[in-house]
């Protein structure tokens, strides 16, 4: 028999912390984006920190941060994703850790040295409203689980407690891998509406900084520094958005697209970021700079295999199978 | 900056999209054949799938064809692509006609007089455009559900307001330019608002959530009042 549902309250949270599972996936063209982790691969360690299929519901913490009180039950969690302060019962403990919670313990996450996103997933299910199939929070909608509010029960069905080789609650601290760093370049393929920028627009994407703005959310972040100026694509028909695309308005000012994007858009999207880059870029925060890397369709292609190849190591020392 | 050739319906040009995607792309202007040339494309894929393949999404003038780079690439990606496009034409899918109710009264048509006034028709004969308009579903966009319904008959085509409206009811009716939609939540829009439809474009617990499938023919058909607040689920 399984051991009795852990269930954890609310006891303070920031905006922008919402539930979230692998993503809503193939429905982008009824209009619904997949939404998702704002930073997938950390969404990923946390779960696999703790044995759990890769998609299941989590929690994403924004820079708003979170407070929980375990109420009843026990379970393990895993944290992974930025540069967070977390601390259990007061004490602090590592950024990116595997904890085991218990009735009485409270965990608290809030924005540390770097980062804007942390997950934390639970050894167990969480039980999450569903929305189209996925329990992923739709922020501007809020569909799906929705975002928190304090006073919130956070149940975990069929909870773990996974034990050390003595025996005891796992407390172990995970290394946070290069990778999952926030980005100082972001690889890019150029367009695919390229063609309404003339050379100098292309010259400047390709040499300048460029310094995500605070209106920074779930859908997208607009981005300060040379203006990109688009010649007379004011009328383009509406053409699909993935996340990544890098839109640009009329005043020439970039805009990249998020996990809550739109699925279709009438501005031209000047170049679009490797999925990969997305994560990173996600976990940088306003004022901080990037330069765009443009590659081509056939070298961003190489890159992103060469980088599965090299996560490899990681996730043979969370030890687990991908 | 290099000129690429221009797309046409029989020659479409094929767009990378980051490491994930091909955008293939039919012409550059709204126009029936071109947005033909998408829901072929489109159909062709669905039947002939190819390994990695993710989704697609059409829209306008473009299909865009979302890949698994860990399988493929764009360069077997558009090989594929081309290889339906010279294939024989598929048998066109038998396009589904949905009705959609709406009630062009009261409260629920907010804008039927300013529309009425701009175009110097009677509010009636508005409503009588609207409901001759013959229309196809183009693509969804902006929100869940958002399907974009073209032609608006040319007598009631106007710009969008210049600053948008707040808290507009979900299933509200929405003219600007050619443009018709039915909105699904409660959003902002620039849109004229002429009236309100109890129709369920999204059903998120059915087994078939979304009423249209791009492509698919509309016709509305009005309701009185009454009929509409009956018929709200």
């Amino acid at each position: 028999m399984s051991a009795p549902a852990a269930r954890l309250r609310v006891m303070r949270v920031g905006p922008h912390v919402s539930v979230q599972d692998g993503g809503r996936r193939g429905l982008m063209r009824f209009g619904v984006p997949a939404s998702g982790p704002m930073d997938r691969k950390s969404f990923a360690i946390a779960h696999a920190a703790l044995g759990n299929p890769l998609d299941g519901a989590a929690i994403e913490v924004s820079v708003g941060g979170l407070a929980l009180r375990c109420e009843q039950g026990a379970v393990s969690v895993a944290l992974a994703g930025g540069g967070f302060r977390v601390r259990m019962n007061e004490q602090e403990t590592g950024s990116w850790s595997v904890l085991s919670l218990q009735a009485g313990d409270t965990l608290e996450i809030d924005a540390g040295p770097w980062g804007s996103w942390c997950y934390l997933a639970f050894a167990g299910d969480v039980q999450a409203g569903q929305w189209l199939g996925s329990s992923a929070t739709l922020a501007t909608a809020d569909f799906g689980s929705g975002l928190l509010k304090t006073d919130r029960l956070i149940t975990v069905n069929r909870p773990r407690l996974l034990a050390s080789e003595s025996g005891a609650p796992l407390q172990r601290t995970l290394d946070c891998p290069v990778w999952a760093r926030p980005a100082r370049s972001v690889c890019c393929v150029l367009g695919p509406q390229e063609r309404f920028f003339d050379e100098q627009a292309l010259a400047l994407l390709a040499s300048e900084a460029y310094e995500l703005t605070h209106s920074y959310d779930r859908m997208g972040v607009r981005l300060r520094g040379p203006a990109l100026m688009p010649q007379g694509a004011l009328s383009i028909p509406s053409e699909p958005i993935v996340r990544g695309s890098v839109q640009v308005s009329g005043d020439g000012t970039p805009t990249v697209l998020l996990s809550d994007h739109q699925t279709t858009g009438g501005y031209p999207k000047i170049c679009t970021l490797l999925s990969d880059d997305v994560d990173r870029l996600a976990q940088c925060r306003p004022r901080d700079r990037f330069r765009f890397e443009l590659l081509s369709p056939a070298q961003a292609v190489e890159r992103t295999r060469e980088r599965a190849q090299q996560r490899q190591a990681y996730w043979s020392y969370l030890g687990v199978v991908r | 900056m290099q000129s690429p050739a221009l797309p046409t319906p029989g020659a479409p040009v094929f767009r990378a999209v980051a490491d994930c995607a091909v955008l293939a792309e039919f012409g550059s202007r709204i126009e029936g054949p071109v947005h033909e040339a998408v829901l072929r494309l489109d159909e062709a894929l669905k039947r002939k799938p190819f390994d990695g393949l993710l989704e697609t999404v059409p829209a306008y003038v473009n299909l865009l064809v979302v890949f698994d780079p860990l399988q493929c690439d764009h360069a077997s990606v558009e090989q594929h692509l081309r290889g339906l496009l010279r294939g024989a034409a598929p048998a066109q899918r038998a396009r589904a006609q949905r009705e959609v109710l709406v009630c062009y009264e009261d409260e629920l048509a907010p804008d039927l007089d300013a529309v009425a006034e701009r175009t110097g028709l009677s509010r009636e004969a508005v409503i009588d455009a609207h409901l001759r308009g013959h229309y196809q579903v183009f693509m969804y966009g902006f929100a869940p559900g958002y399907a974009y319904l073209g032609s608006v008959p040319e007598a009631i085509r106007l710009e969008r307001k210049p600053a948008p409206v707040r808290g507009l009811r979900a299933g509200s009716v929405l003219i600007a330019g050619p443009q018709c939609l039915v909105t699904t939540m409660v959003m902002p829009t620039g849109w004229w608002v002429i009236g309100a439809s109890p129709t369920q474009i999204l059903s998120p617990e059915a087994q078939r959530p979304f009423l249209f499938d791009v492509g698919d023919a509309v016709v509305f058909r009005r309701i009185s009042r009454a009929a509409y607040d009956a018929a709200l689920p």
